[in-house]
């Protein structure tokens, strides 16, 4: 198999079929709400949908999002840019993708959804020379993205200070005012400290990780564990309808600050959290 | 599940209550930005509303030999239409609207008054919603608004949603939202 049909296979996998942790957590959770619910009949409705889009190789969702792909940086020049680029290509002409890349400045679309950026690449080093180098793909929708947040502290809206109180504040926050938006049940990535820049990006790194672990660092696997109750807690439930399950997950990172600042950054993602790793 | 078929009549409209799951058989048709804005400015719509459904949707639709067919058909953000609504709902008769997201109070108020509900449809669940369009009866503004914006006119059978607003004047939004806010308060207030 040519390395262009690989990542074109990537897409489409991508695109139509959620990670197997997601779908699980989505069953459990529909398992766990009331009899005859809202919550419960949304959940179901999910689930039926990712049967159907899998079966159909079609988008699971309409909205096909950002693709962000993190290759191994020792497939640099196997998988390159002009490589990627021809399997969006691709992807877009058999349906897999929407024609969804707008130019900022004259607002026309870019129909084969490749651009200068587009689709957005990071090359990253792998964690051990032995092994197998991968490439990873994230899809993250419009309206996911458009509740991501960030918040500096001291926040003095939200009574919010510079310690693991003030931080749990924010997260918290966001989920409230997320409500009825980002479709939910969704996912947060959380980046601790930082600068701006570095603290979207690892709060977006964040929603690589499986549902089922949680962080090396204990005092953040704390907060991860505690924040997912009560967050669960506050009642705002699948679509914000009300329910037991507004998130599936809760991944944090810290990064160090300078002196002066001190930012808390949320990435969410709704169910459709479409991400999925190949071998190459 | 609560079945609804068209026509939506009032009384059946009128005797749903916020959080009620819903099954719609009959015509939806679509409609959001551009033509409510069309509307609003005094556009002529030839399409009748009267006990019918809109659905805020910016869907995925081919042609396969010569018949239109629905790809992916996910609700929209529904609040970019407030400025709009209270006057079309007044002015069409329209009894359900499907969108996501929810929707302000004029339009809940408006709701009320004439007799109307929103659905919030499953966001993102695009390829159920597509498997749920039985037919596309036809498709009016095509050329004006282009595929995504036109108002399409969809047969569903068992298209699945959450009645969020009622005609009583209650939105399950604002009640969730509230509800949601006091227990935040709780948290962090309790937390240490």
């Amino acid at each position: 198999m040519k390395t262009v049909d690989k990542i074109l296979a990537l897409i489409r996998d991508t695109s139509s079929s959620l990670p197997e942790d997601v779908e699980k957590a989505i069953l459990a959770a529909m398992r766990r709400e009331e009899k005859h619910s809202s919550a419960k009949m949304i959940l179901k409705t999910i689930i039926e949908n990712c049967e159907l889009a899998r079966k159909n190789s079609t988008p699971l969702c309409q909205d096909t999002g950002t693709l962000t792909f993190f290759v191994d940086s020792r497939l640099r020049n196997k998988v390159n840019r002009k490589v990627i680029s021809e399997a969006t290509r691709l992807a877009t002409v058999k349906g897999y993708l929407r024609k969804n890349c707008i130019d900022s400045l004259d607002g026309k679309s870019y129909d084969d959804n490749v651009a200068e950026g587009a689709p957005v690449i990071h090359y990253v080093e792998s964690e051990s020379k032995d092994s197998k180098p991968t490439v990873t793909l994230i899809m993250k929708g419009g309206g996911s993205e458009n509740m991501s947040r960030q918040y500096s502290l001291p926040d003095s809206t939200l009574g919010a200070g510079r310690d693991l109180k003030g931080v749990e504040k924010c997260i918290l926050d966001a989920v409230v005012k997320t409500q009825g938006y980002g479709c939910a049940p969704g996912i947060l990535g959380v980046c601790i400290g930082g600068d701006r820049a570095t603290g979207y990006e690892i709060a977006k790194e964040q929603l690589l990780r499986n549902l089922g672990d949680s962080s090396k660092d204990s005092c953040l696997a704390k907060m991860e564990k505690t924040i997912l109750k009560k967050a669960n807690s506050l009642g705002i439930g699948p679509m914000g309808l009300g329910g037991k399950t507004t998130l599936l997950g809760v991944k944090i990172a810290s990064r160090p600050r300078v002196p002066a600042s001190f930012f808390v950054t949320i990435a969410y993602m709704c169910w459709a959290a479409r991400r999925r790793t190949v071998v190459i | 599940m609560i079945e609804l078929k068209y026509p939506y009549d009032e009384k059946s409209i009128r005797a749903l209550k916020a959080g009620d799951a819903v099954s719609i058989t009959g015509i939806i048709h679509t409609g959001r930005d551009k033509f409510h804005k069309y509307f609003a400015d005094g556009g002529k719509i030839n399409v009748d509303f009267k006990d019918g459904a809109l659905f805020h949707c910016g869907p995925v639709v081919v042609k396969n030999d010569g018949e239109w067919k629905v790809v992916a058909a996910g609700p929209t953000t529904s609040v970019r239409e407030n400025p709009y609504e209270p006057k079309f709902i007044a002015d069409s008769g329209v009894r359900i609207i499907i969108g996501k997201g929810g929707m302000d109070k004029a339009t809940l108020e408006a709701m009320r008054k004439y007799g109307c509900v929103y659905i919030q449809a499953v966001g993102g669940a695009a390829a159920v919603s597509a498997a749920s369009v039985k037919r596309v009866q036809g498709v009016d503004f095509l050329d004006e608004f282009g595929a995504a914006e036109a108002c399409w006119h969809f047969e569903v059978e068992g298209f699945r949603g959450v009645v969020a607003m009622d005609a009583n004047g209650t939105s399950l939004f604002e009640r969730i939202e509230s509800l949601s806010r006091e227990k935040y308060i709780n948290i962090v207030n309790k937390s240490r």
